[in-house]
């Protein structure tokens, strides 16, 4: 039978399907999230599976829709979202999903192809447009160059004349007169621009005529090309060898070259027909926009749909790899693992998935039993599952052993508020986690790592939050203060004369002075009614008061911990019918326990019900240690009579049990074996099988004795654990004491630094000085007290739990329950 | 009217839990220095001079109890006022948001 405290009781399920409707089954199987497949073809290698290539062809279709939704996503395209369960395709269908997508993937390429192809078409055309016009400036200048001689002089456009043409000339020819110049006209990147130059410079001895100008960036200039700058560059030379070189040149930077017509009619007729050209382009560039979107547009309103079922046909797909298909390819045999109080629904899920798929013929169900071990499954809810995920994440229970989710649903925010334990940082705690729990839907689509981790532990952080007010009240602290709710029981003006000693002078002459409970009505004798007196927060040896208290409960709270674990042990050892294990573990080391530990706690309690003098009290720890010791030499330091008879017996108790656990199981096994094999040898004389039994006979044996050292030295271990365990766990508990300490004193150094400053200053001012405090007083708290401690104290108590409360009794060497489950798997891929 | 929003949405959120955690806290701090709580003794800036002798040693105390549960009350309502402030951002963020969508 199921229960909360044990994981589900799993059944090995054979199944046989027709294939035709093995598609449907499968998908009503996943839908359920019920049951784990069992892999039958454990030797076959991924590629030698049967539905590889179905495989391949869904996870090509996955990418296509990756594709599409990259692309949507760059168009600002939204992708609506699908809200009903659809139902599988069937193979028929894949290949129409197969088609639609491979069309889909070749339409929306060849588009981008085309417009890439247009748009650079536009940005030279475009280049050749302002190309032309600021050439027509440079075109008059040099025809300006050609008739006149004189230099040229500066302008807003920089030039670059070269006044050595004159001095460099051969005699023969002279600016004047029938020049030819040729030019060559192109575009070169701005920040290119000056190397060019220099290049130019240094072939040609300044044998040219370069002018140069930035094109001016519109705005749809700069949307299609980009923020790149570009200049328009004139070169105007002479000769045709030099044209040669100098285009070079400019195929070297990258330079794109026009072709210009000569005369200024002609210039105009190209300047008409690239305007013209241009304005085609444009128009053709936007219906090609328009009509990609509108392709997305269709198919994003599909494409949500169709991610889905593709995910689920691949993980049918990969079901079906898992089975074993007949000989006559009509029957597929799969073997599952499923809890045996879900029988029926599956049962009735495959049914409806073959009524699905039209075949005649019910699938069958054959509970088959096996040795294997099955499957570890916990059925938990929203609330539950967080605190099994921490649980399983330091090992998966072995099947059917005790579960120690469901107590540590109390213990571990119980034990993170123990080292927490501040009522304000508390409540701020809680009221964040009711946040994160009331908009847990709208984080989830944030898909962060942090948010996710947040999401899953969020009932977790409630719990602690509640947990924490609680002891923060315990402590009566809140944000280092406390609150005296009830009234203090401890009284100062009794001290004074004529009750007590002190003077009016007794408070000029010191500093500290001490109250004496034993003056009448300093102390009322009745203690606060719920936590930690007040009055022990303004006093300045707080911290002894709270040590020794803190202590103390740490190892109360750490013995019954492990008390608790060990008992749990015995719940394990009744279920698996384990009976001489109860007698021989589960009773000797309660008995170690409670006679070393337990009595320990009992020494703690009974020292603070009695009324001792303080200057007399003997201390806990040295009458533990005397009495380990054997040692009563002073026999004053003792709380009770009869303490030394009982302390004795106890110790004596604790050191026989050792033996016990050591050694009586093993022998025990012996024994037993030493039986069987009389047994079996009388047996195989009287029989007349010879030898050859004797000799497998000795192997027999010699196994055993191999096996029986074994068994000695891992009982020895384990007691060796245990024993040694009891002491360092316990002292390992002590780590509650040290983080409330810490906590505590971050919280007061935190209100005395900070906002203590503003609430001193007692002027006018004060009230804004307080404002800004305070802010910088709740960043601080929030992350430092709540984020870091807050994370601290809960590795701290996971630690403990891990640790020291599961290994008095949990094995975790099972596997988790890994179902086809289709919601998890759209939701972990989403 | 010139664009009110000057923070982000994140920063508006800040603001007003801030505001509403220092509007609470204190409140409930001033309340407590007027009510002359023992616990916060070490937050009075009271000298020694103050502890003297004296019919008036006790007021004095009393007084400056007071004068710094003021500045609580004082400070609590700068806080409101910031809250509604950040509030308002909020809302504005809010409608920007459906603007554009």
């Amino acid at each position: 039978m199921s229960s909360l405290f044990r994981s589900e009781e799993m059944c090995l399920v054979q199944l046989f399907f027709q294939t035709e409707s093995a598609h449907n089954c499968i998908s009503e199987l996943g839908h359920l999230g019920l049951v784990q497949f069992k892999d039958l073809n454990p030797g076959v290698t991924t590629f030698q599976r049967r539905f590889v290539k179905e495989v391949k062809k869904c996870e090509e279709m996955e990418r296509i829709l990756r594709y599409l939704e990259k692309e949507m996503v760059k168009s600002n395209i939204v992708i609506a979202a699908t809200k009903e369960k659809e139902m599988v395709p069937c193979a028929r269908d894949v290949l129409e999903l197969e088609s639609t997508f491979e069309k889909l993937e070749r339409e929306l390429r060849e588009i981008n192809r085309n417009h890439a192809t247009l748009r650079q078409n536009l940005v030279e055309l475009m280049d050749i447009d302002s190309l032309l016009r600021m050439t027509e400036y440079f075109f008059e200048e040099a025809e300006s160059l050609l008739t006149y001689s004189e230099p040229p002089s500066e302008d807003s456009v920089s030039m670059t004349v070269s006044s050595h043409i004159t001095s460099r000339r051969n005699s023969n020819s002279s600016t004047s007169g029938a020049l030819h110049l040729s030019f060559i006209a192109g575009v070169i990147k701005q920040e290119r621009f000056p190397a060019f130059e220099k290049v130019l410079w240094r072939l040609f001895h300044g044998n040219f005529v370069l002018r140069h100008a930035e094109i001016q960036a519109t705005e749809e200039l700069q949307a299609v090309r980009g923020a790149v700058k570009k200049d328009v560059f004139i070169i105007f030379v002479q000769g045709g060898r030099v044209r040669e070189k100098i285009r070079k040149v400019c195929e070297g930077f990258r330079a794109s070259l026009y072709s210009c017509p000569k005369t200024l009619y002609e210039r105009k007729q190209m300047s008409n027909s690239v305007m013209t050209q241009m304005q085609d382009l444009r128009m053709i560039l936007r219906r090609t926009e328009e009509y990609r979107a509108s392709v997305l547009t269709r198919a994003a309103e599909h494409v949500q749909e169709w991610s889905s079922k593709v995910k689920k046909m691949k993980a049918i797909y990969y079901t079906l790899n898992l089975c074993n298909i007949d000989i006559t390819q009509k029957l597929i045999v799969a073997e599952i693992w499923c809890p045996v109080s879900d029988l029926a629904i599956v049962q009735n899920a495959l049914i409806k998935g073959s009524e699905q798929s039209g075949s005649s013929v019910t699938p069958v169900l054959n509970r088959i039993q096996t040795q294997q071990t099955p499957p570890t499954f916990n059925r938990t809810n929203t609330f539950t599952e967080g605190f099994q995920t921490i649980i399983d994440a330091y090992g998966v229970g072995t099947y059917q052993e005790i579960n120690p989710a469901p107590c540590t649903i109390v213990t571990f925010p119980f034990l993170f508020a123990v080292m927490f334990g501040d009522c304000g940082h508390g409540l701020v705690m809680t009221l964040f986690a009711v946040w994160v729990i009331s908009q847990a839907e709208s984080f989830r689509k944030w898909k962060n790592e942090v948010t996710d981790v947040l999401i899953g532990g969020r009932y977790i952080i409630l719990l602690m939050g509640m947990f924490s007010i609680y002891t923060g009240l315990i402590y009566n602290d809140c944000f280092s203060k406390s609150f005296n709710i009830f009234g203090s029981s401890w009284c100062v003006r009794p001290m004074f004369h004529p009750h007590g000693p002190w003077q009016n002078e007794t408070l000029q002459e010191y500093n500290h002075l001490q109250l004496n409970p034993f003056v009448p009505g300093v102390y009322s004798g009745d203690p606060y009614v719920f936590g930690i007196d007040p009055v022990w927060n303004i006093a300045s040896n707080k911290l002894s008061f709270l040590n020794s208290f803190k202590m103390k409960m740490s190892v109360i709270l750490g013995v019954s911990h492990m008390l608790f674990g060990v008992s749990l042990s015995l719940v394990n050892f009744v279920h698996f019918r384990k009976f001489q294990a109860i007698f021989l573990q589960f009773v000797p080391q309660l008995i170690f326990m409670l006679s070393l530990f337990g009595y320990l706690i009992f020494l703690i309690l009974y020292k603070w019900c009695i009324t001792l003098r303080s200057e007399t009290a003997p201390s806990i720890l040295l009458l533990f240690i005397n009495m380990m010791l054997f040692d009563y030499q002073s026999e004053h330091l003792l709380l009770y009579g009869g303490q030394k008879g009982l302390q004795i017996f106890l110790v004596l108790t604790a050191v026989l049990m050792v033996p016990v656990l050591l050694l009586v199981k093993p022998f025990l096994i012996y024994r037993t074996r030493m039986k069987t094999r009389h047994q079996v040898l009388g047996n195989n004389l009287n029989d007349q099988h010879g030898t050859d039994t004797r000799s497998s006979f000795s192997h027999h044996q010699s196994d055993e004795m191999v096996s029986m050292g074994d068994i000695f030295v891992y009982q020895a271990i384990h007691t060796v654990e245990f024993c040694l365990g009891c002491i360092s766990n316990t002292a390992s508990y002590l780590r509650l004491w040290a983080l409330s300490l810490a906590h505590a004193e971050l919280s007061e150094v935190l209100w005395r630094m900070v906002l203590q400053v503003g609430l001193k200053i007692s002027s006018g001012m004060g009230s804004l000085m307080l404002v800004v405090l305070f802010a910088a007083f709740a960043v601080l708290t929030v992350t430092i007290l709540l984020v870091m401690e807050g994370l601290s104290a809960f590795l701290h108590a996971l630690r403990l739990h891990w640790v020291e409360f599961q290994n008095k009794f949990y094995e975790g060497s099972g596997y988790k329950f890994a179902p086809l489950s289709f919601d998890s798997l759209l939701k972990t891929q989403q | 009217m010139a664009s009110l929003l000057f923070c982000g949405p994140k920063l508006a959120a800040c603001g007003l839990v801030l505001s509403i955690w220092g509007v609470i806290m204190l409140a409930m701090l001033g309340i407590f220095f007027t009510t002359h709580s023992a616990v916060l003794i070490e937050d009075v800036p009271f000298k020694d001079t103050d502890m003297e002798d004296g019919p008036n040693a006790l007021q004095n105390i009393y007084g400056l109890y007071n004068q710094v549960g003021y500045n609580c009350f004082i400070a609590a309502a700068i806080y409101v006022g910031i809250g509604i402030l950040s509030f308002c951002q909020v809302r504005l963020n809010k409608r920007k948001e459906y603007l554009v969508h």
